[in-house]
């Protein structure tokens, strides 16, 4: 450790300081629903998709393509929630089917 | 349509909702029922990554405190990770600050997308703000919450329960990680899968997906042109582009 315990109290103390300002800051800019520009609103509708779809990105960000197992387990993973989505329609078992097969994939197959 | 109307009946409703304390407390029980099961794959997701960052805190000589105090305080999973050569590396708070800001920028967008739930939830609204990582964020979210269930307790008791998992992961990777001897590789995939059956079921649900289409080309391109890890700021540049630029036909389209 290089950081004295001062030191890395600071630092600790600054990062939970940007996560809450992340956290609230839409929230104290627009505190009153009449004074919140339409703008505003219509993002907060069309913003979720948009984040949802993110995520899932944000997740594979560091699958390769390119080298390795070329990302294979993670496709048939995804094909395997999504045809559990659509075949049982029950969000717990598409999750849990979907990681199994990823968790067998990885570690015997792959 | 009359804003202030519309706020005085509700209003109205919560302080007759409030009347009724009996009704209430069923009701929190039942809302503590629906809302566990919504969490389990958040335990899954939670509790593994935090046993990873609480062994890897450890290799790192710090001490139990580092990992637990962490968890809960500053309470991001990717920063966190990231904490861990911040702290190991000289002392330089400005430059910290910024990059945190830079990793946690996307909750901006969480909290935009849930000023209207989050509103009217009484004291518990601070808590939830506070505690609105990805994952619960994306469940508060998507869940469509039945009339008998309270909202604000639902929205608190996904948070709180998220939260236990992160902060006990940490602390339990810290103390026993080296004991645990099952092969856990891929676990991490739930948080992918959750993710994945959470998009679904809105697509599922809406009728045009223009806003979706926007967040998978706005971040699988920007993901190409910046790499890992730098895409996030971009893409939220980008979506946020492509969304006011096609304001009017998204809001014909699709938005109620």
């Amino acid at each position: 450790m290089i950081q004295t315990v001062p030191q890395s109290i600071i630092t600790i103390a600054l990062c939970a300081l940007a996560t809450i300002l992340t956290r609230f800051i839409p929230f104290i800019l627009f505190r009153s629903k009449e004074k919140t520009p339409k703008v505003v609103e219509y993002l907060g509708k069309a913003l979720p998709a948009a984040l949802f779809a993110m995520l899932v990105v944000y997740c594979l960000r560091n699958t390769k393509i390119s080298t390795g197992n070329h990302g294979i387990p993670e496709l048939i993973g995804i094909l395997v929630v999504t045809a559990a989505y659509f075949w049982k329609k029950n969000m717990l078992v598409s999750m849990a089917a979907g990681t199994i097969v990823y968790m067998l994939l990885v570690q015997f197959v792959f | 349509m009359n804003n202030n109307e519309v706020r005085r009946t509700e209003k109205d409703i919560n302080q007759a909702d409030g009347a009724g304390k009996e009704v209430k407390s069923v009701n929190i029980k039942e809302t503590f029922k629906f809302a566990f099961p919504k969490t389990l794959p958040v335990m899954a997701g939670y509790v593994f990554l935090g046993i990873s960052y609480g062994i890897l805190m450890k290799t790192k000589g710090f001490g139990f405190r580092y990992p637990v105090s962490m968890a809960a305080i500053v309470y991001g999973g990717s920063l966190e990770f990231v904490m861990v050569d911040m702290l190991m590396s000289k002392f330089n708070p400005v430059q910290s600050f910024l990059l945190a800001l830079m990793i946690q920028a996307r909750h901006i967008f969480y909290g935009l997308s849930m000023l209207d739930k989050y509103n009217d939830i009484g004291g518990k609204k601070i808590y939830v703000i506070f505690a609105m990582s990805d994952e619960t964020f994306s469940i508060n979210c998507s869940t469509r919450v039945p009339a008998n269930i309270d909202k604000g307790w639902f929205y608190f008791f996904v948070s709180l329960f998220d939260h236990f998992y992160w902060v006990f992961g940490a602390g339990a990777g810290w103390l026993i990680g080296s004991l645990i001897t099952f092969n856990t590789e891929g676990l991490d995939f739930v948080m992918t899968a959750m993710f994945t059956v959470i998009l679904l079921d809105k697509l599922f649900h809406e009728k045009k997906h223009y806003t979706a289409v926007i967040g998978a080309l706005s971040s699988i391109s920007c993901l190409l042109i910046f790499g890992a890890d730098n895409f996030l700021i971009p893409t939220m540049a980008m979506m946020l582009i492509l969304l006011i630029a096609f304001r009017k036909p998204i809001e014909k389209a699709e938005l109620d």
